[in-house]
């Protein structure tokens, strides 16, 4: 067994617990803490998916939001129409098909919006991408026969073989797996030789390209594969939530993702799904003392920056921008 | 005999100052090709666009007749062109070792590949650490480059240059910032290299210039002013007049 | 045709795309100087709208009114400057992002802390309500001739600002030469907490110019940011030529398009799928006119030549 490093020991301390906890809390009555944690697991695969481009390919996007939601009307709009009618095409129950048609929209969005985007780089590339970000969630916006801002509540979960995704252990039980799986994943990639090509770009874009490297695709790739993988988180909270609203793809909603990529720690494997502990934890704690727990939020946000050395940025950025 | 690079009348403008001004070159093959020139005269900018790094406003760039002008800097690189930089242009966050191991993956396929570790894939790290090896890096393989000293910097630089295995060697003054031993060392190194690979080499080091070229060309304020052996070009008066109050 | 319908909507257009030019040109400005860039710029164009929503209701007078909500405005902007964005000039770009996105929050929450979670509505006086008749049969409402005519005076005077001033000088030369600037013997701190200010008395005017038409509310920041933030890359970040002709450009292709293309798409597809597909693809087409400038043009159609 290879040795371990005191990462890959957090790591595992870390899922671990996340693997007892919930049935703990769900034997004992408290469900609470097991929503609490189904959601803290799917943010946590939305996180790892933004961290391969952000913490490992420098790829800073304050649009990956719209991939949520997008995986999540991909759920929304088949289900409605098999309860409702009128679009007999894609109506449909069936878990499996609503999988392929969330990932295949997502891997479209972001192949289209990622070569496009891709073309520039640091500020732009965030602008750029937070605009596309916002056009998805108008476009979403705009569709009155889904409720548009109301959203859409779905009254059918999907519908997968041997999995009922109304007891919420089971569902649970998939998320926490899947997380499991999109680490590791994560972590295969990154260490492969189109991880090499793809973190030396994020270092010295100048070297790659002399090496022979075309990073364009590189990065556009993992674009790709980190747009697909949230594709898939979104339709895990889709199925979680049951309601679906543009709102999930409003770019504050990328900003928090980002925050928590950033927060969490982007070298580690642990690390996005730390981030999104921390949120869902001060979420949690911030508003049940206030209302307004946006505001002691965002002054925690601001401090962050201002006084981590070399800032939140300056924590992972190389040479090469 | 053609030679291996052929360059006819580039030219490159910044605003109103020529930088490149109407320069013809010709490299052949197996040789060291040194330009030399005062500061300022566009050297870099030369090398950048023979590396792709910058495009040319007009003129040409053939590499084994074939033209290469407009294509991007990766592409040369697949021709067989390697550039090292004046400002060491390294992967800092990665080892030494994986520097050069990226320079030897590159011509290893392409690297859509997303299963195997990296750093495990055994003729990969061999051959990367053969040229460290080559250049005296071996002990340093698995240190952080951002650890170097600066000269072992310069090192790693041709180390990745020889990883590439490509036919033209762009060198952006390898002596800069070396000590005399060092200094020594390098111009050595590069002796061997001779007819193996095709260097031009941009250089202010006198000594290392006549040491080591078979041919110099002079570029003083964008133009050639002059291209000859090493004994035409010491006792060509238009070069002393541009040098005059220099080394 | 409607050639009246159409003639309203051009001046829509035009109204809306000199608005989107003065939160723009804020944008653009301390990004091309200071090389900042503001998340919470949004925010300090709803706190404008605000503060003068307020002020009318409570001295009655909408323009004056204005006045004294300006200055206020900038203020606010000199107060964000001072406390955090001095804090983070040393700092990358994607710090500034994060940074201001944590005070988009606090503004946000504190607007709704203070003036409540629903909107105000702004009365005008009745002189201003009224409508005003350019050529027979075309009625513009007067209010909108003010906003143009008060767009067009304002980007009269930043573009006399930019070319003709030492201010404009230091704008052109752009934040990369701070210390040439210092040379030059200019109080670094107080030109960037000066142009800041600007920033934000620009963006506060185009909050309090909208207002009357929509109400305040607090999300009105939020939506304006990425259309600003579309129209600076369009036009060219640190450009206020870009700024000015993107603006416009987007007020009238986001107008027109929302008003004509379900009638365009209706010519060639059944009325049903034009009446869901129009709306969508007019709420995307600012969008797509910013991912063609982009494959044609990255830098934008007027980057600024020095950066």
């Amino acid at each position: 067994m290879r040795k371990m490093t005191k990462a890959g020991w957090a790591t595992m301390i870390g899922m671990i617990a996340l693997a007892i906890l919930p049935p703990y809390f769900l034997l004992t009555g408290q469900a609470f803490y097991v929503d609490l944690a189904t959601r803290l697991v799917i943010l946590g695969i939305a996180a790892v998916s933004l961290n391969l481009i952000l913490g490992y390919g420098g790829m800073v996007s304050f649009g990956h939001a719209a991939f949520i939601g997008l995986g999540a009307y991909a759920v929304g709009i088949t289900s409605y129409h098999a309860t409702w009618g009128g679009f007999d095409l894609i109506a449909s129950y069936n878990g499996l098909l609503q999988l392929i048609l969330a990932l295949s929209i997502s891997a479209i969005y972001a192949l289209v919006t990622g070569a496009i985007s891709l073309r520039t780089k640091g500020v732009y590339f965030l602008m750029i991408t937070m605009a596309f970000g916002q056009m998805a969630f108008f476009l979403f916006q705009s569709l009155d026969v889904y409720n548009g801002d109301d959203g859409l509540t779905i009254d059918v979960r999907s519908e997968l073989p041997f999995i009922n995704l109304d007891s919420p252990m089971q569902l649970y039980i998939l998320s926490y797996v899947s997380l499991a799986v999109a680490m590791l994943l994560v972590k295969t990639i990154v260490n492969s030789r189109f991880g090499m090509v793809l973190q030396g770009a994020k270092d010295n874009n100048e070297r790659m390209v002399t090496l022979g490297y075309n990073t364009y695709f590189y990065r556009l790739t993992a674009y790709v594969i980190s747009g697909v993988m949230c594709g898939y988180a979104g339709f895990l909270l889709g199925n979680f939530t049951t309601f679906i609203s543009p709102d999930m793809m409003h770019w504050t909603r990328s900003g928090e993702l980002m925050f928590m990529v950033i927060l969490g720690g982007t070298s580690t494997a642990l690390g996005p799904t730390l981030g999104s502990s921390i949120f869902i934890l001060l979420e949690e704690i911030l508003s049940s003392i206030t209302l307004y727990w946006h505001l002691p939020f965002g002054v925690i946000l601001i401090v962050v920056v201002m006084f981590v050395r070399g800032g939140l940025m300056g924590l992972f950025k190389g040479k090469g921008e | 005999m053609a030679p291996l690079l052929k360059v006819k009348g580039l030219m490159k403008s910044f605003g109103g100052v020529t930088a490149t001004d109407n320069v013809d070159l010709d490299v052949i093959k197996g040789e060291i090709h040194a330009i030399i020139g005062p500061n300022g005269a566009g050297k870099t900018t030369l090398i950048s666009q023979l590396s792709g790094a910058l495009k040319p406003d007009a003129g040409t760039v053939l590499l084994n007749g074939s033209d290469i002008t407009n294509k991007p800097a990766y592409k040369r690189a697949k021709l067989g062109i390697t550039r090292s930089f004046q400002i060491t242009s390294l992967v800092m966050g990665m080892s030494v070792l994986d520097n050069v191991a990226l320079a030897v993956q590159a011509n290893d396929g392409h690297s859509y590949r997303f299963l195997k570790p990296a750093r495990k894939i055994a003729h990969i790290r061999d051959k990367a650490m053969e040229n460290l090896i080559k250049v005296g890096l071996r002990k340093r393989a698995n240190d952080a480059t951002s650890a170097l000293s600066h000269g072992e910097h310069r090192q790693m630089e041709i180390a990745i240059a020889l990883a590439s295995e490509a036919e033209l060697m762009l060198l952006d003054e390898p002596m800069a910032g070396l000590g005399p031993e060092e200094s020594a060392l390098l111009v050595a190194f590069l002796k061997e290299l001779k007819g193996q690979r095709t260097i031009l080499l941009i250089e202010h080091d006198m000594d290392a210039v006549f040491a080591l070229a078979d041919r110099i060309s002079v570029l003083v304020y964008g133009q050639i002013i002059a291209t000859g052996l090493p004994d035409e070009i010491r006792s060509n008066d238009a070069v002393r007049h541009a040098y005059l109050g220099e080394e | 045709m409607d050639y009246t319908l159409l003639f309203a909507q051009v001046l829509n257009g035009l109204q809306l795309g000199l608005l989107l030019f003065l939160v723009a040109s804020g944008l653009t400005l301390v990004f091309g100087i200071l090389d900042f860039v503001n998340l919470a710029h949004g925010s300090i164009y709803m706190v404008g709208a605000f503060i003068c929503a307020s002020l009318t209701l409570l001295v009655g007078n909408f323009l004056l009114a204005v006045l004294i909500a300006l200055p206020l405005t900038g203020l606010v902007g000199y107060a964000v400057e001072r406390v955090v964005a001095r804090k983070l000039y040393d700092k990358d770009h994607l710090d500034h992002v994060l940074g201001t996105f944590g005070l988009v929050l606090v503004l946000d929450t504190l607007a709704q802390i203070i003036w409540g979670p629903a909107g105000i509505t702004v009365p005008l006086p009745a002189w201003l309500n009224g409508q005003v008749e350019l050529f027979d049969g075309a009625l513009i409402p007067s209010f909108r001739l003010l906003i143009i005519g008060t767009g067009l005076v304002v980007a009269g005077g930043l573009f006399w600002l930019v070319n003709y001033t030492r201010l404009g000088m230091l704008i052109r030369a752009g934040a990369s030469n701070r210390t040439m600037v210092s040379a030059l013997g200019i109080d670094i701190q107080f030109l960037f907490a000066l142009v800041f200010a600007l920033g934000a008395v620009l963006a506060g005017l185009a909050g309090m110019l909208i207002s009357p038409i929509t109400g305040t509310s607090i999300g009105m920041g939020g939506q304006i940011i990425i259309t600003a933030f579309v129209v600076i890359i369009i036009g060219g970040v640190g450009s206020m030529k870009g700024a000015f002709i993107a603006a416009l450009l987007i007020g009238l292709i986001d107008t027109l398009g929302r008003s004509f293309l379900d009638t365009l798409f209706a010519l060639v597809m059944s009325e049903n799928a034009a009446e869901t597909a129009a709306p969508a693809i007019a709420a995307m087409m600012i969008y797509i006119l910013m991912a063609i400038v982009l494959v044609v043009k990255p830098q934008g159609l007027f980057p600024p030549k020095v950066r």
